[in-house]
């Protein structure tokens, strides 16, 4: 298996007035290619912290954080990134925004091939009504399926996912839950999610690394038995249910353990 | 015009028809000396006097000149004066009380040092009208921009935007609202402070218009004056609403 993202003794701290905070001490994993794999943990852990330094915009304090073999030294194309917060632009059309990464002088896409391009990803996030609209008119779900689109639309090989589909209602959750299985099905990528959902992680992660309370160690790494494509029947499935009740108990422990420390300082993720 | 389009019209003009008939009914009422309220007929009579015969557009044409000079001159100074202190948060420590101190102070309060050091002329009441444009703008200009979230430069970032294509791309869209309010906050101000600028030794405008009537006691061509200011105020206040509306179709709120 070639070795995509490598997490090599990653510790992150921050220097805070009332003294060292410790988010993420001690990491060490790897990420390989067509793996998807599932960061859960308790709120406010360190998760995405992990995410945000493999997407280079936060460096660790020691340790390595390795993509292609190289230390991630900034942001780029290769790493699509959906955020939590969805950051569509909202001075542009649907369309513009998908079309944006296909302007930028990074991804070398010619003029003539960017059209076609949009209209794919218009169509296969099932946004091609809403074109020309402008992102205030859309609905939460539209919004993520927006950016889920223009992050595909650069073609990056590896894909970020922090919280992507938390703030919806749980239809539309589980709706796109499935729309993202099918689109990994035709595009094969490398995916890393963040997620607090116990049930998303196993449904749509080939490996689920656990991370305990802050500061974030791996606290298990569990391999998930399902082979895709998968549906929702595996939810059915006895060893789904295995499955969740031994990370759930695994969650719950170290969220009791983060409601016993005694916090300093409240610091979100 | 549709129905909908009618009753807002109707609508916006209510009050004014309220205002000429509270106008006339404190002139009827007999509690203020009627002498001292021209009727808004009598106003209205002067006003075709002046316009047909004192070159009133003349005097409209010298302010909105000077005002739109002002504002330009203002924000074009505002717009990246006010962009570098949102965006750098040491400049902003650095200059904010030395702009709040400038800002507090009234433009007629400086009047005298303008003519000291700039004269009577036409460039007096430039700097007048530019000090308080630039002001009013670079405060609108620099808390919008530094209200801008780091999301939005993130997400072109991830998806290969260089430090040049983040600005063109990203930074300038989310400008471009702080500065059509940093004009109108500008044209506002501006007007309200016309008057004060053409106190010094204005042949024309309505500041001077004004000015001169008082000297004479004729109150209905100070109403005329007043009238006029607030009249091109509101319509330039329309036009920028108008063209605001235009640019900005993606925000949330339309101001149209």
């Amino acid at each position: 298996m070639n070795k995509r993202a490598q997490f090599d003794k990653v510790s992150l701290s921050f220097e805070t007035p009332k003294g060292r905070l410790n988010v993420v001490e001690d990491v060490s994993y790897d990420i390989n290619d067509g793996d998807f794999i599932a960061v859960i943990g308790p709120s406010g852990c360190g998760k995405t912290t992990m995410m945000s330094m493999l997407a280079g915009f936060q460096k660790p304090t020691t340790g390595n954080v390795l993509f292609d073999g190289r230390p991630v030294a900034g942001p780029g194309p290769e790493r699509g990134v959906i955020f939590q917060e969805y950051g569509v632009f909202p001075w542009l059309t649907v369309k513009q925004n998908i079309a944006f990464g296909l302007t930028l002088n990074a991804n070398h896409v010619p003029a003539a091939e960017r059209d076609a391009i949009c209209d794919h990803y218009l169509g296969l996030m099932g946004l091609s009504d809403f074109a020309n609209s402008y992102p205030k008119h859309l609905s939460g779900g539209m919004r993520q399926r927006l950016a889920i689109a223009r992050a595909y639309a650069v073609k990056p090989q590896f894909l970020l996912m922090d919280e992507p589909f938390g703030a919806l209602d749980a239809q539309t959750r589980s709706n796109m839950q499935n729309l993202l299985l099918k689109v990994l099905q035709t595009e094969g990528k490398t995916v890393m999610l963040i997620t607090h959902s116990v049930e998303e992680a196993i449904y749509l992660a080939s490996r689920i690394v656990v991370v305990t309370a802050r500061p974030a160690r791996i606290k298990e790494i569990i391999d998930v038995p399902f082979t895709y494509p998968r549906d929702e029947s595996i939810q059915e499935r006895p060893e789904f249910a295995e499955l969740r009740s031994h990370i759930r108990q695994l969650v719950m422990d170290e969220y009791r353990a983060q409601q016993a420390q005694l916090r300093p300082v409240s610091f979100s993720e | 015009m549709n129905g909908a389009g009618l009753r807002r019209f109707g609508l916006g003009l209510l009050p004014w028809i309220g205002a000429i008939l509270l106008w006339y009914a404190v002139r009827w009422s007999g509690f203020v000396n009627v002498s001292l309220i021209p009727a808004p007929h009598q106003v209205a009579a002067k006003f075709f006097e002046l316009l047909t015969k004192e070159g009133l557009l003349i005097d409209i044409f010298a302010s909105t000149r000077r005002v739109f000079l002002g504002v330009a001159l203002g924000i074009l100074v505002a717009v990246p004066v006010g962009f570098l202190l949102g965006w750098y948060r040491p400049a902003r420590t650095f200059a904010d009380p030395m702009i709040n101190f400038f800002r507090a102070l009234p433009p007629i309060a400086l009047i005298p040092l303008v003519i000291v050091y700039f004269g009577v002329d036409e460039l007096a009441k430039l700097v007048i009208l530019f000090y308080a444009s630039f002001f009013s703008g670079v405060i609108v200009m620099y808390e919008g921009v530094s209200q801008i979230t780091p999301l939005y430069i993130r997400v072109a970032q991830t998806l290969g935007a260089n430090q040049a294509e983040i600005f063109r791309k990203v930074i300038i869209p989310l400008t471009v609202p702080h500065i059509l309010t940093a004009l109108r906050v500008a044209l506002g101000v501006a007007w309200a402070t016309l008057v004060a600028s053409e106190l010094i030794a204005a042949q024309r405008g309505l500041g001077a218009m004004i000015q001169n009537a008082s000297t004479y006691f004729l109150l209905d061509v100070i109403y005329v004056g007043i009238i006029c200011i607030g009249l091109i105020a509101l319509i330039m206040d329309l036009i920028l609403r108008k063209i605001t509306a235009r640019l900005l179709v993606w925000q949330d709120r339309a101001i149209a």
